[in-house]
Order: C-alpha cells, then sequence, then structure tokens
C-alpha cells in the first residue's frame, strides 16, 4: 500500500542525470559508411543463420541471415551493396563471432526492399508475434533480448498490463526521450498489434519525471480508442529495470526466479514498440536504430539514426573525438560495457556511445579498501541483498551460501551496491563472476 | 586518429564521490569542535591527553602494519578516529603513560587482533577505555573541575607521573554530576551539562559540541542518524518514566541525556559503522538496546556510568541483529533467517 502511493520500488540510487547536452537535440539520420559489419550474433539467443555467400550482391531491407530457432530473430541487410567477406569479427564483449561485411553501392538510392506488410485488421496474435521475428525485432532498451520470446503469453497466464518501458534510468542516454517526443505515431501503432498479441486490456507508459514533456506529449497524442495510461515516476537508478518498473507502476513484486507474467505484466521498452509500429505495417526488417552519441569527448552530441553495423570507427569519425579519448562505452554508464578497440560496430542493442578522455573519465581506478560495514550497499540494493555479505562470500568462493542463503541469483547486476560503495570494493563483479561459475557448476553436473 | 589503446574498466563507471578515507576525515573533523572546547574547559591536561592518544594509536596501527609486513593503513584515518575518541573518554589530569598504553591496546587488541579496520567486533577506543578502567580503577575516576585558573599554565602533577609508578592526584578532584547524583543525590544545572562546564572526561563534557559534530556528520550523509536517535529516544522514554514514578529518586530525563559520556557515546562511538548493525531496523534494536542499559546501568548498577558497557555489549550483539534481521528479499515471500 504504501509503496503504491510512493510510485517507486524500495532502495535504488540517484546518479547524475548528465542528458541536458543531448535531450533537446532532435533525432538526426546518420550517414552511410562504407562498409557495415554485420555480426550475426547481434541478440541474445542462437546467432542467426547466415543466408547469402561472399560476392553477393544485397539490397537494403533483404534478408541476410534468418532466425536460427525460437530465441532467435533473422538479420537484414541496412544498406545495398555487395557482401565482400564472411568472417569472424569482434563484437562488444569480446568475444569473436561470425559476421558479414558488406560494402555500400556508391551513391546507391538505398531504396528499402519491399516487404510484406502486417494487416492489423486481420492478423492474428501469432502472426504478429511471427512479425514481430521477422522483423528481426529485439528489445533496444540494450539487453536485445529477442522481443517476440517475451510476447508470448504462457498457458494458463494473462497478461493483463502491458507496460511500456519509457524509464531510461541510465544516466547520459537521451534515445527513449526524443522517440517519446518524435515518433508518437509509431509507439500507439505499436501498441495496437502488441495489444493484440498479447490480449493486454491496460496500457501503461512509464516515464521518468525528468522526461515530463514526453510525458505530456504523449498524454496528449493518445488517440480515444485506447486504453492507454501515462504514469509519471520519480527519476530513481534502476527503474528501467523490468522487475523495478513493475513494482513502480503496480505496486506489485515479481516473483524470486519468476518473468514479468507472474504478476500479470509484459514489458516492452518505449522504443521497441515504436520499431515495431513503424516496420509491422511495411513489413520489414529493422535497419537502423537510435543512438545517443555523447561525453566530454565528442564534438558533435546528440542523438541519431544510425545502420545498423556502422563500425563504431566511423561513427566517431563522424561526430569529432577529442584527440586522446581514453575510454568509449557502449551503452549507459551503469551497466554498459567499456569497448577495448574501436573495430566493433552497432547493433541492434546499442543504445548510447559514450567517450571521455584521462581528464574527463568519470571514475578514476582507486585504492580498494576494506568493507567498514557502511550498510550503503544495502540501501542501496533495489532488491534488498545484503551485498556486502555477497561480497565476503565471495570471496571466500563460497558459492551455494551465496545462491542458497543471499539469493545470489535474484541479483541483476545493476551495479548500485558498486556504485555507492565508499571502499571501491568491486561488488557487483564479484556477483557476475559467482554467477558464472554457479551457472557453469549447474551445467556441468 | 583514433589509436590510442583504450582503458577497459567494468561497469558501473560512474562512481559516487564518497570515499571510506574521506568518511574518516571527516569524522576526524566532527570531533574536533568537541576536543578544542575540551582544551577550554580543562586546559593543558586535556590537550596532553587527547594527543597522546591520538599519536599513541596511529603509532601503534603504522608499527603492526610495519610488523606484518603489510602496506600500513595509517591513511584511511581510521587510527586518529580511534585515538582522539579514547582520548575524549579520559579524565583530563590522566597519566600519559597510561594514556599510551590505552591506546596501544586500542588498536592491537580493538582493531588488529580482529584483523584490522572492518573486521573489528568492538568499537577500538572503547576497548582500549575498557582495558583502562579495569587496570587504573582509581587514575581514570579522578576528575578535574572545569574551568579552573591556571588551567592554561600548568598540567597537573599526575600528567606527567611516571610509568608503574603511583601518581600523585592534585587535591582539587571534582566528583562528576553522575556520581554526585548517584551518591549524593545533587543534580547538576541543565546548561551546565549541556555546555560542559562541568567535571568529567576530556571531551564527554560538552553536548552542544558533540551534538554539533554530529549534525554535521548527518547532513554529509556519514553517519547512521537512526543510531543516536535510538538511543536518545530510549534514555529519554524510560527516565521519564522513571521520573514520573518517583521524582525524589530518579533523576530528570534531560539530566540523564546530557551528563556522562552519553552524548559522546551515542554520537561518535555506537555509531562505529564497523561494529553496528547494517539495516535500519536492525540499527534501531541496537540504539534501544544501548538505551535501554545505560538508564539500568545508571539507576540500579553498581557505576556511575554505562555508556561504555552498554555499547561494547550492543556491539558484541550486533552480528546477532545482523542475522535475525535480514531484509526480505524482492519477490521472496519471506525473512530469511539463519
Ligand atoms: S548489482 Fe546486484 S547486489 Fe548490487 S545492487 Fe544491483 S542487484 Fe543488488
Ligand atoms: S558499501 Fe562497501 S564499505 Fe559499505 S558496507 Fe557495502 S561493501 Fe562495505
Amino acid at each position: 500500500m504504501f509503496r503504491l502511493q510512493k510510485n517507486t520500488f524500495k532502495h535504488g540510487i540517484h546518479p547524475p542525470e548528465c542528458k541536458d547536452e543531448t535531450k533537446d537535440l532532435a533525432i538526426r539520420q546518420f550517414p552511410f559508411s562504407p562498409v557495415v559489419i554485420l555480426p550475426l550474433a547481434q541478440h541474445i539467443g542462437a546467432p542467426s543463420e547466415l543466408l547469402v555467400r561472399e560476392g553477393q550482391e544485397v539490397i537494403r531491407g533483404q534478408l541476410l541471415a534468418k532466425a536460427n530457432g525460437f530465441v532467435s530473430v533473422p538479420l537484414h541487410a541496412p544498406v545495398s551493396g555487395t557482401i565482400r567477406k564472411i568472417k569472424d569479427v569482434p563484437t562488444v564483449s569480446g568475444q569473436m563471432v561470425k559476421g558479414i561485411f558488406l560494402e555500400a553501392f556508391p551513391s546507391d538510392t538505398q531504396e528499402v526492399w519491399g516487404g510484406d506488410p502486417l494487416d492489423l485488421d486481420t492478423a492474428s496474435a501469432e502472426d504478429i508475434l511471427q512479425g514481430i521475428q521477422d522483423a528481426g525485432i529485439v528489445g533496444l532498451g540494450g539487453a536485445a533480448f529477442p522481443t517476440h520470446v517475451k510476447l508470448k503469453i504462457p498457458e494458463g497466464k494473462k497478461c493483463e498490463y502491458l507496460i511500456l518501458n519509457g524509464i531510461e534510468c541510465e544516466p547520459f542516454l537521451t534515445t527513449d526521450h526524443r522517440v517519446m517526443l518524435e515518433q508518437d505515431e509509431d509507439i500507439f501503432m505499436g501498441i495496437r498489434y502488441l495489444m493484440k498479441a498479447t490480449n493486454a486490456e491496460n496500457v501503461i507508459i512509464g516515464i521518468e519525471a525528468n522526461k515530463q514533456d514526453a510525458a505530456d506529449y504523449l498524454k496528449s497524442k493518445i488517440p480515444a480508442d485506447l486504453p492507454v495510461r501515462i504514469q509519471v515516476v520519480p527519476v530513481k537508478y534502476p527503474q528501467g529495470a523490468e522487475k523495478m518498473l513493475i513494482t513502480s507502476i503496480l505496486g506489485k513484486e515479481v516473483p524470486s526466479g519468476g518473468l514479468p507474467i507472474d504478476a500479470g505484466a509484459v514489458v516492452v521498452n518505449v522504443a521497441t514498440v515504436a520499431e515495431i509500429g513503424r516496420l509491422l505495417p511495411l513489413g520489414r526488417g529493422i535497419q537502423e536504430r537510435v543512438v545517443t552519441i555523447t561525453g566530454p569527448a565528442v564534438k558533435k552530441k546528440g542523438n541519431y539514426l544510425i545502420p545498423i553495423g556502422t563500425p563504431l570507427r566511423f561513427v566517431l569519425e563522424q561526430v569529432g573525438v577529442e584527440e586522446n579519448i581514453s575510454e568509449v562505452y557502449m551503452g549507459g554508464p551503469m551497466m554498459g560495457v567499456a569497448v577495448s578497440n574501436l573495430d566493433i560496430s552497432i547493433t541492434k542493442g546499442t543504445s548510447g556511445i559514450l567517450v571521455f578522455t584521462d581528464e574527463n573519465t568519470p571514475k578514476k581506478e582507486d585504492k580498494i579498501y576494506p568493507c567498514i560495514r557502511c550498510g550503503a550497499c544495502v540501501d542501496a540494493c533495489p532488491i534488498s541483498l545484503l551485498p556486502l555479505k555477497l561480497g565476503t562470500l565471495a570471496k571466500h568462493k563460497s558459492y551455494d551460501e551465496m545462491v542458497d542463503e543471499y539469493n545470489l541469483m535474484d541479483c541483476f547486476e545493476c551495479g548500485s551496491c558498486s556504485y555507492v560503495c565508499p571502499s571501491n570494493i568491486p561488488l557487483v563483479q564479484y556477483f557476475r563472476q559467482s554467477k558464472a561459475i554457479v551457472r557453469k557448476r549447474k551445467s556441468n553436473k | 586518429m583514433l589509436n590510442k589503446t583504450l582503458n577497459i574498466s567494468t561497469s558501473p563507471h560512474l562512481k559516487k564521490g564518497l570515499s571510506t578515507p574521506v568518511i574518516m576525515q571527516n569524522v576526524v573533523w566532527a570531533l574536533l569542535p568537541a576536543a578544542a572546547f575540551a582544551v577550554y574547559t580543562f586546559g593543558l591536561n586535556a590537550f596532553f591527553v587527547i594527543a597522546t592518544a591520538t599519536l599513541t594509536c596511529v603509532g601503534t596501527e603504522h608499527v603492526l602494519c610495519k610488523l606484518s609486513k603489510k602496506e600500513s593503513t595509517v591513511g584511511d584515518w581510521s587510527a586518529v578516529i580511534t585515538g582522539i575518541l579514547l582520548g575524549l573518554t579520559l579524565p583530563p589530569s590522566f597519566p600519559l603513560w597510561m594514556a599510551v598504553f590505552g591506546g596501544i591496546i586500542a588498536i592491537a587488541v580493538g582493531k588488529f587482533a580482529f584483523g584490522g579496520l572492518g573486521f573489528n567486533v568492538f568499537n577500538p577506543a572503547l576497548v582500549g577505555r575498557a582495558v583502562l578502567q579495569a587496570a587504573f580503577p582509581v587514575a581514570i575516576t579522578t576528575w578535574t573541575p572545569a574551568l579552573l585558573e591556571n588551567r592554561f599554565s600548568g598540567v597537573s602533577s599526575s600528567t606527567f607521573a611516571l610509568p608503574f609508578m603511583e601518581p600523585v592526584f592534585d587535591a582539587m578532584s571534582g566528583a562528576t554530576p553522575l556520581s554526585a547524583f548517584k551518591f549524593d543525590h545533587i543534580s547538576a544545572d541543565t546548561f551546565d551539562l549541556g555546555m560542559g562546564l562541568v567535571s568529567g572526561s576530556t571531551g564527554e563534557t560538552s553536548a552542544v559540541f558533540i551534538m554539533l559534530g554530529g549534525l554535521y556528520l548527518i547532513a554529509r550523509k556519514m553517519m547512521n542518524w537512526r543510531i543516536p536517535a535510538a538511543i536518545f529516544s530510549t534514555v529519554f522514554l524510560l527516565s521519564g518514566l522513571l521520573y514520573l514514578i518517583n521524582p525524589e529518586i530518579y533523576p530528570t530525563p534531560q539530566f540523564m541525556l546530557f551528563s556522562g559520556g552519553l552524548m559522546l557515546g551515542a554520537v561518535f562511538m555506537a555509531t562505529d559503522m564497523v561494529a553496528s548493525p547494517m539495516t535500519s531496523l536492525g540499527v534501531w534494536i541496537y540504539g534501544a538496546f544501548i538505551g535501554g542499559l545505560v538508564v539500568v546501568i545508571r539507576v540500579w548498577g553498581g557505576l556511575p556510568e554505562g555508556v561504555m558497557y552498554a555499547i561494547l555489549l550492543a556491539n558484541a550483539l550486533s552480528p546477532h541483529i545482523d542475522n535475525a534481521i535480514r531484509p526480505r528479499v524482492y519477490g521472496t515471500s519471506k525473512r530469511k533467517k539463519s
């Protein structure tokens, strides 16, 4: 009851927002790079299965690789051109995966391959899920989880609420903010498809209070026949996490180990919904996405519509960066990844690119002090774990106790505990490693 | 362009500004007003006692680190806090060699024996003080009156007493308000108590300056306000109740709050993060336990003062409180117990 009124979840942190420099910059089209590099694993799940060969010419929008199973999506050509090479390419995680080098035709019109439009009125729920998978859509908020998988309501469960995630709680990122201000029609069209796919009767768009303008704008645009409600929630990290958002909006908790649908909800990122609303009526596949490019070392900061596969190096050359850049993050500063080289490319999951120089890196590697049991991490953890305890156990490799007694597997690696720890203890790193070890042990059994 | 090697770090890439040494430093700043006022009230005696305790603690920490072939941890400032706190709990004319002894015990036994910063079960300064109390019961309960005329021109004869010799205390020793009340039922004026214009340990007497330091730390979010709040409210309610029952034999609640080591203990010792529980509910229980015990010891115990023992006992209890009161994990139905 109490929490319902507060409209937010327990604990959490307030990192600096750093959104002012890009939040008012409208989305701009990014130029095509001479070559795009497309890893076949751009999403969580099985990598797509290659359909083209070296030397083949393809047209923008053409299918390059098909979905390889249910938890997988296809890949479309973001530009017309020639397949030059098919070989392993680096990804943001540091792993090498098979990828396609596609050389763009010079001065091509870049007209898009016609698709199979999906008629909203006649399509069944299954047709829509298939359409979403065929369009290659994954969560654009950064998780890159295939969206149709999430939307498949398990037997016996009911989706009462379709929740659109317009929280964008990561500092610096403003893509969802811009999408909400500029793509209202796509969003509402997407909602129509999703309501049909999930049978949801209520739709709630959750937006943090620092994007009041987007909330007001969308509210003024809600079509009369749609049961959509906008809910503004206090600014807090990690509110963009599905479970936290559900708690903020519905005042309920998702059971430990469960999914949002166990609380009667399906949560989809607002930009993903816009993409569904834009692509399905045309029957096209996803070819580009909005990316916030910012950070103190970037000269032309902004929100750009960038073709998937554009090399990071090309992106930075186009926007201009300081000579002495030292750190580049893909994603937000709280959960994003620091890249080790610039030879990776923009993928469907890239929500932001942040560039820092030595002088303005937000965090300097600092000395680690002993835990002073200040309890800051306990107060920060949104799911009420005891990070200091888990940290000690991780050091002693007491993985079983971490899992059985202290709910290690409920940690979703938001990093709030590391953020607040005055002793610089890399708590979330310990938990990532521990979770990986636990999972490995399990699969070996 | 853009061929530089990039730094890789793991997320989160942002960091809240507070660091452990900065927190510790701020605690030191917060202690300074009380220490300065102690010097004002008790003169050179107090200065020597506080300085000696502090230097000894820092020195002991350094030497022990060197002996155990570890990098010196003096830089984290925690030994400074222990030293000042210890000094503030000692009587102004306490023999300095005894203060040295107390400082060594505080760090070596109270902290190092447990594994250093973060691992100590008890507040190290209180460990030092408790050992001193047991070893030198007379010296530690011999008080100097406040605001002596000659307090800046000389030190009392006991201060530089030779080690292991029976110190000679000045004739003018004053009773503390607590013992005056306990044994003779004389209640000190609340204003004098609040300002610290009474005899007592060097830094325990000025409630106003202690609170000032505490408020500073609370404002900077470097102290858990719930702990002093729980202690004060428990002491106030409990002693208020007793006073209502029989004002003849029980002191007023304000006397209870402002006398003895309660302020210093509640604000700066019970709040030692390492030795206190970590959840909000746990901290309330811990504070209430201390407050209750202080009243019980003062009213019914054989000692005039009970703060030190109350906190030490609560320190011992705090891991158990943490085990019993675990927050309910999101998405689970029950609190876990071990
Ligand atoms: S990383 Fe895990 S333990 Fe740390 S605050 Fe987030 S959920 Fe809690
Ligand atoms: S925040 Fe860091 S120092 Fe504080 S209790 Fe947690 S792990 Fe220990």
